[in-house]
């Protein structure tokens, strides 16, 4: 009945807003929960041997991740009331599963989280090291259980189980088990959890690279692009392991997300790897196809001559966005593949003790801090643009889940919402980047000095380096 | 014991504490927000945010519980209000945001006109935040149109003399919490000047408490006969001298400067005028969760959520006030100026 109320065009518009929000929201915890961790390994590496150079790298982080964290707070923040805003047919309706999990992320994540936050950021002086690395581990711990409910509860709308339909077509849950541990959590915990890990891996090591074209020497730098070269050379192909065992289990649950990944229109066993297209609903093909024959099959069966459905197996009111999920998995595979091979140089670099010598590769990290970002965005609208037209898989249809809202007021919100968020957090990211910008110091001030982290900026007013970074 | 008539008054009770919680603690944040309108000295500014900054973010999570609570224990009222505020809901998130990134980038900037930019912001957002909150409150109570479990007004219905009035109240009402905390928190010349805005804001809050207290009765009917009715009108009777027997420990002990262990006080009984408002709120609005018609049963979530999530409440919330207690005694005392903790 509310479809009735709200056009087509609001309704575009308030998954748009949602699409804008919620993408912009997710790069910061990704980062957090890649620099919380971090942070925690710093601090006891620091902890463990005493050497100063663990803790300059923890203070150096410890600064962006109070703004990268504070950005995440309050674009979540956003999310929390945007899902009643905009879709109360849904909230009303799926309420009664999604809400206990978002409580949950609530009471068990967030809460450790802020709690905790405070006596990192503030409280080394007050508490002593050790304490002050129990705020740090409880942080980054805060971190994936946030990730681990909020993931239940996609990975649900994905692939719902353990309810039933009662009145008023409410799901009534029946086995929280089964909802919580639905088929593709599993997939998509590991492979968002490391994405996240990934992500920050190219953005510390894009730092350390940056550092070193100027001062080769700095070993904080060193330390910051080695740590991250690990990373990336083995947890990346680790990510493509996972990342195929999630795209075989889309095969199995959501076979017409798949053919939208894949560009596969048509049914047939031994399916292309379509490499380039344009998908064309219109037309029911794939424009400008450049294929590579029964390797997608291979990849996806695991035989050549294994049969996988095309988009012709389903009602085209079934089908999803097929550009964007067409679009989004290959841009997603394609940086893939940019993160294993500066994986692998690294690799041979080591194995040559150059390490920290080559110019040529630090420019190729150094312009590589993003990719994990717009790897994770391009993913995610592979995997929402590619669940449509349903907001909770098979059941309940996007179109009966927006609310009933009329076109001025998302457009007069989505508005808002765009200056805002450029303005904001567009300045957000600029004094994020001018503290990656400065360079790491030897012996910056001891942990006892009385004055809270927050006070130093890049180089802001509070600075005690100020005049010295400015001196330079 | 628990079943579909006992679970939704249960979790009526832990949304109102939840909600209660929420409006204290961020209350007292915002409100400092807000007396960066009559407090334009950077030092005293960098006091001011200094002596919330460890514990701001605590305190907005409770707003998150806040909305994921209700959408888990009373989906029903979460989609129907969300909707009948858009705007001011929209509106409000925008606030906080502008308020909560203010924090940090207050301290990253790199000019001192940038830094008064972000003091305006952390003013601003306060400011808008704390009016939209107020504006909801008065939209709510003065009743939401329903068909079909879904909200069936329009964008302004919201709108009216009351709701605005109740958003003003609202940003006068924080501010009151946000003068008595810096009572507490600070000292010298700046302790000094927030006693006296802390005085007048004492004033302004009774009178607003008497204003609201009398007109929201006309609103609907039900109100009225709940408040002057038998055994209504004992409530009634009590909550009045509730607010004047606190009203006169608050501006005793307002008044009494060279008794340090007297700072907190006024803060106690700001906050306890805040609870007995919010007492008589809880009261008027009861069995209702979404006036005038829907009730808490009605908005419920089935009895299989809401055991499953009171599971949670029941451990977490304790040990969250545990850690939470903890977090604010490492932060105990008076915040020097120059940004020192000690
Ligand atoms: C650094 C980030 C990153 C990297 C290198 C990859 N992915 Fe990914 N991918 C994500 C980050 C990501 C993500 C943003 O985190 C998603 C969105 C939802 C999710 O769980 O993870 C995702 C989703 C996602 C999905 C959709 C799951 C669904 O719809 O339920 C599939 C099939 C893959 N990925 C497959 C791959 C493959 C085959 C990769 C490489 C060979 C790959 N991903 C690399
Ligand atoms: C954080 C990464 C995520 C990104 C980037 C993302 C992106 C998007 C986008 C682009 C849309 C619009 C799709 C369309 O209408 O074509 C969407 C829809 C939606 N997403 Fe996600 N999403 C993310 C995670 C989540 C999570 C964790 C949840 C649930 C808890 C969620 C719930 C929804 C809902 C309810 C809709 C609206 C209905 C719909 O259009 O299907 N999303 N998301
Ligand atoms: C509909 C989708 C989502 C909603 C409603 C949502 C809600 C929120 C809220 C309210 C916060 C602020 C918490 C606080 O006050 O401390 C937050 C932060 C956070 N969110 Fe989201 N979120 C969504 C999507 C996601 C996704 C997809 C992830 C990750 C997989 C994620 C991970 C986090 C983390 C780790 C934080 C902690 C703050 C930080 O680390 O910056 N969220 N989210």
């Amino acid at each position: 009945m509310q479809s009735a109320i709200t056009s087509p065009l609001a309704l575009n518009l308030a998954r748009s807003q949602f699409g804008f929000t919620i993408a912009f929201h997710i790069m910061f915890p990704a980062f957090s929960i890649g620099l919380a961790s971090y942070l925690a390994v710093l601090e006891l590496m620091w902890l463990k041997t005493q050497n100063q150079v663990y803790l300059d790298a923890y203070k150096y982080w410890l600064k962006i991740f109070a703004v990268v964290f504070a950005i995440g707070v309050v674009s979540g923040l956003v999310m929390a009331y945007e899902v009643g805003a905009n879709w109360s047919g849904y909230s009303n309706k799926a309420g009664p599963i999604l809400g206990p999990l978002l409580a949950y992320e609530t009471l068990t994540a967030f809460f450790l989280e802020a709690g905790f936050l405070g006596i990192m950021l503030f409280g080394l002086k007050r508490v002593g090291p050790r304490l002050h690395f129990a705020a740090t581990a409880l942080v980054s711990i805060g971190t994936l259980i946030s990730a681990s409910w909020i993931l239940s509860a996609n990975s649900w709308m994905q692939t719902p189980q353990g309810y039933t339909i009662g009145p008023h077509g409410v799901f009534v849950p029946v086995n929280w088990w089964k909802i919580i541990f639905n088929p593709t959590f599993p997939y998509e915990w590991l492979h968002m959890v490391t994405a996240a890990y990934l992500a920050t891996a190219f953005a510390v090591g894009a730092v350390g690279a940056f550092h070193l074209l100027r001062h080769k020497d700095n070993p904080v730098s060193r330390l910051m692009l080695s740590m991250a070269m690990w990373m990336a050379a083995i947890v990346a192909p680790i990510q493509g392991l996972i990342g195929d065992s999630a795209g075989r289990e889309v095969w199995k649950s959501q076979p017409a997300k798949l053919a939208a990944m894949e560009g596969d229109f048509h049914t047939r066993a031994g399916q292309a790897l379509h490499l380039f297209g344009w998908p064309d609903r219109a037309l029911g093909r794939l424009l400008y196809d450049l294929k590579v024959p029964d390797l997608g099959s291979l990849i996806i069966t695991h035989s050549m001559h294994g049969t996988v459905q095309g988009l012709d197996a389903f009602p085209e009111k079934n089908w999803p966005v097929l550009v964007t999920t067409f679009w989004g998995f290959r841009i997603m595979v394609g940086l893939w593949a940019v993160m294993v091979a500066v994986g692998l140089y690294s690799l041979w670099l080591r194995y040559r003790r150059r390490l920290y010598e080559a110019r040529r590769f630090h420019r190729i990290v150094a312009s590589c801090g993003p990719i994990g970002f717009i790897t994770i965005i391009a993913g995610w609208t592979v995997t929402e643009t590619g669940r449509q037209p349903w907001t909770v898989y098979g059941v309940l249809r996007t179109a009966q889940s927006v609310s009933p809202l009329s076109v001025g007021e998302v457009l007069w919100s989505f508005g808002i919402i765009i200056v805002l968020y450029c303005v904001v957090f567009g300045t957000g990211i600029r004094y994020i980047l001018a503290m990656m910008a400065r360079e790491p110091q030897t012996g910056e001030p001891e942990p006892s000095g009385d004055k809270p982290l927050r006070t130093y900026g890049p180089q802001g007013l509070h600075d005690p380096d100020a005049t010295v970074n400015s001196a330079e | 014991m628990l079943n579909a008539h006992t679970l939704p008054i249960i979790w009526g009770c832990i949304m109102a504490f939840v909600i209660f919680a929420y409006v204290t603690l961020d209350g007292f944040d915002l409100g400092v927000g807000i007396l960066f309108g009559v407090e334009p000295m950077r030092e005293d500014r960098d006091v001011m945010v200094n002596s919330i900054a460890p514990v701001w973010d605590g305190n907005e999570t409770w707003l998150v519980l806040g909305g994921s609570g209700l959408y888990g224990a009373f989906p029903v009222a979460y989609s129907v209000i969300l909707p009948s505020v858009y705007l001011l809901v929209i509106t409000m998130l925008m606030g906080l945001i502008l308020r909560g990134v203010s924090f940090e980038f207050r301290f990253r900037a790199t000019t001192e006109r940038q830094r008064h930019l972000w003091d305006y912001g952390f003013f601003g957002g306060s400011v808008v935040a704390a009016f939209c909150q107020g504006v909801i409150l008065g939209g709510v109570l003065q009743g939401t149109r329903i068909a079909h479990q879904q909200f069936a007004g329009g964008t302004f219905d919201w709108l009216s003399g009351f709701s605005i009035f109740t958003g003003i109240a609202v940003v006068l009402g924080y501010a009151l919490l946000g003068a008595t905390w810096l009572v507490w928190r600070t000292e010298g010349e700046l302790q000094r000047r927030v006693r006296r805005h802390a005085k007048v804001l004492g004033i302004v809050m009774l009178a607003l408490i008497l204003v609201v207290s009398l007109w929201t009765p006309t609103l609907d009917p039900s109100f009225a006969h709940r408040w002057f009715s038998f055994p209504g009108i004992f409530i009634t009777g009590l909550a009045p001298l509730a607010v004047i027997a606190l009203g006169y420990a608050f501006f005793r002990t307002l008044a009494r400067d060279t008794e340090a262990h007297h700072d907190k006080t006024p803060f106690l009984c700001a906050l306890g005028m805040f609870f007995v408002s919010f007492l008589g709120l809880g009261y008027s609005l009861y069995p209702n969760i979404v006036p005038p018609t829907l009730t808490i049963w009605q908005a419920a979530s089935p009895v299989s959520s809401q055991i499953f999530l009171l599971v949670g409440a029941v451990v977490m919330i304790p040990i969250i006030i545990g850690y939470n207690i903890f977090a604010y005694s490492i932060f105990h005392g008076k915040v020097e100026a120059g940004a020192h903790y000690h």
